[in-house]
């Protein structure tokens, strides 16, 4: 495969970052990759290639910027379309983006409202979080990937952000395991993906990173 | 013969783009009213049950829902006109601008419209900081999609007509023509085209509904505050 003139704006925890370094790698793609200090000062490459949001992360392709992690997703699949990550049929399609919209907007704030509260609205926000979980199990249903036979792009999309769960397990005080096993197995069959296993964050320095996020919201 | 029905609502910025959206390619489908504020049908239900909303697109019996979704199935089932351009950049491009009308400018937008007070100042300042990136993206171009309308367009029907209505019915004006000459500029062009004027709800059924909406919300304003 050519080498192509790919660079990945990220930050070493960004499970949205995950999601996009999961989809090279299933295209077999390489890239070079820049690491942004969110937390200190953001560079001048990401202020200009994100105006609007400044944030992570950011595929510069030819040096040009594409921004929005599914987005970005969604262009890597389009722009090289051998090994399709997305459904062959347009229904499937559609399915696809149904889910993935879904998740952009319930999963990640979901988790946030688990570390950032305290007491009955904890335990309200990881009644919520469960829930979500559960439709996302019921959206799979007796198959092994969102893709159906095959680990596609809903299994990216989400997977990315499990990087996170086992601190909203220890904030919340409950296991995915015993709440929602299938999603449990779905995770641990993703992670056996080279893919995947590769790009995983350790979810024990997330957890460390999500207890400075909490004393920066002054949740402690 | 393939089916297709619609199910969405008469005043439904949501609804009215999918209609553009099958009038752009020719597609001829079926239009189910649904009360969306009383009593939503049963059928609607059962194809929306994770959002429970219109619009929502059945083809040959299987449902497809959330407006930007079903942009992007019209455009990849049927021929005609784009609404999403070809070349991926552009496409992402495209996305990028829906998701900041659809979650960033038009909240804010509706918000400056039904909020009060302090609450109100800060939703229509946020508004203007977001039109006015949006009139930043216009340089050069008819449309948002260029020459001819795509689906940045279809989607910011909210922006040419709702809100110009709804911000003369609250009694402030945001898009005037000195501070957003490009978007002005966009709407005449965006409301002279037959495919979007002729889909479009009536004004005066549009105005009277949320007419009595402020009145409702003024009441219960009024009632908060005496007791």
């Amino acid at each position: 495969m050519p080498t192509e003139d790919l660079l990945l704006l990220d930050f070493w925890v960004s499970p949205f970052s995950t999601r996009v370094k999961i989809a090279l790698a299933e295209k077999g793609l390489s890239y070079e990759t820049q690491e942004e200090d969110l937390l200190g000062g953001k560079s001048d490459l990401l202020l200009k290639s994100n105006p609007l949001y400044a944030k992570v992360p950011v595929l510069l392709h030819n040096g040009k910027p594409i921004v929005e992690s599914t987005n970005i997703v969604y262009y890597i699949d389009e722009t090289w379309p051998s090994h399709q990550l997305l459904p062959a049929c347009s229904y499937g399609r559609s399915r696809a983006r149904f889910w993935v919209d879904f998740i952009d907007k319930k999963v990640f704030d979901a988790g946030s409202n688990i570390w950032k509260s305290k007491g009955e609205e904890l335990e309200a926000a990881t009644n919520d979080f469960i829930d979500i979980l559960k439709k996302l199990e019921g959206a799979m249903g007796n198959k092994d990937y969102f893709g159906g036979e095959k680990f596609g792009f809903v299994d990216i999309i989400l997977i990315g952000l499990t990087t996170w769960f086992y601190a909203y397990e220890k904030y919340g005080g409950f296991k995915i395991e015993k709440e929602c096993p299938k999603f449990a197995a779905w995770i641990k069959r993703c992670k056996e993906r080279d893919s995947v296993a590769k790009n995983y964050i350790d979810p024990q320095r997330a957890y460390e990173f999500v207890g400075v996020l909490r004393k920066m919201h002054g949740v402690e | 013969m393939a089916e297709v029905k619609l199910f969405g609502s008469w005043g439904s910025p949501f609804s009215r783009r999918i209609e553009v959206a099958l009038k752009l390619k020719g597609v001829e489908y079926e239009f189910i009213e649904e009360d969306i504020y009383n009593k939503k049908s049963p059928l609607l239900l059962k194809y929306n049950p994770v959002h429970k909303k219109v619009p929502v697109l059945l083809h040959n019996g299987k449902p497809i829902c959330e407006s930007l979704v079903i942009l992007e199935y019209i455009d990849e089932t049927w021929e005609g006109p784009s609404i999403l351009p070809k070349d991926p950049y552009e496409r992402a491009m495209a996305r990028f601008w829906v998701k900041f009308l659809d979650e960033k400018c038009f909240p804010a937008m509706w918000q400056a419209c039904w909020s009060i007070g302090e609450e109100q100042e800060k939703a229509k300042e946020e508004a203007t900081e977001f039109l006015k990136i949006l009139e930043g993206t216009l340089s050069g171009k008819k449309f948002f999609g260029g020459d001819s309308i795509g689906m940045v367009d279809i989607v910011a029907n909210f922006i040419a007509y709702w809100f110009m209505i709804l911000q003369e019915l609250a009694g402030f004006e945001l898009l005037t023509k000195e501070k957003f000459p490009k978007l002005n500029e966009w709407m005449n062009e965006y409301l002279n085209c037959s495919i979007i004027k002729e889909n479009l709800p009536l004004k005066d059924k549009l105005t009277a509904v949320f007419q009595a909406r402020f009145q409702a919300v003024a009441a219960a304003a009024a009632a908060a505050a005496a007791k």
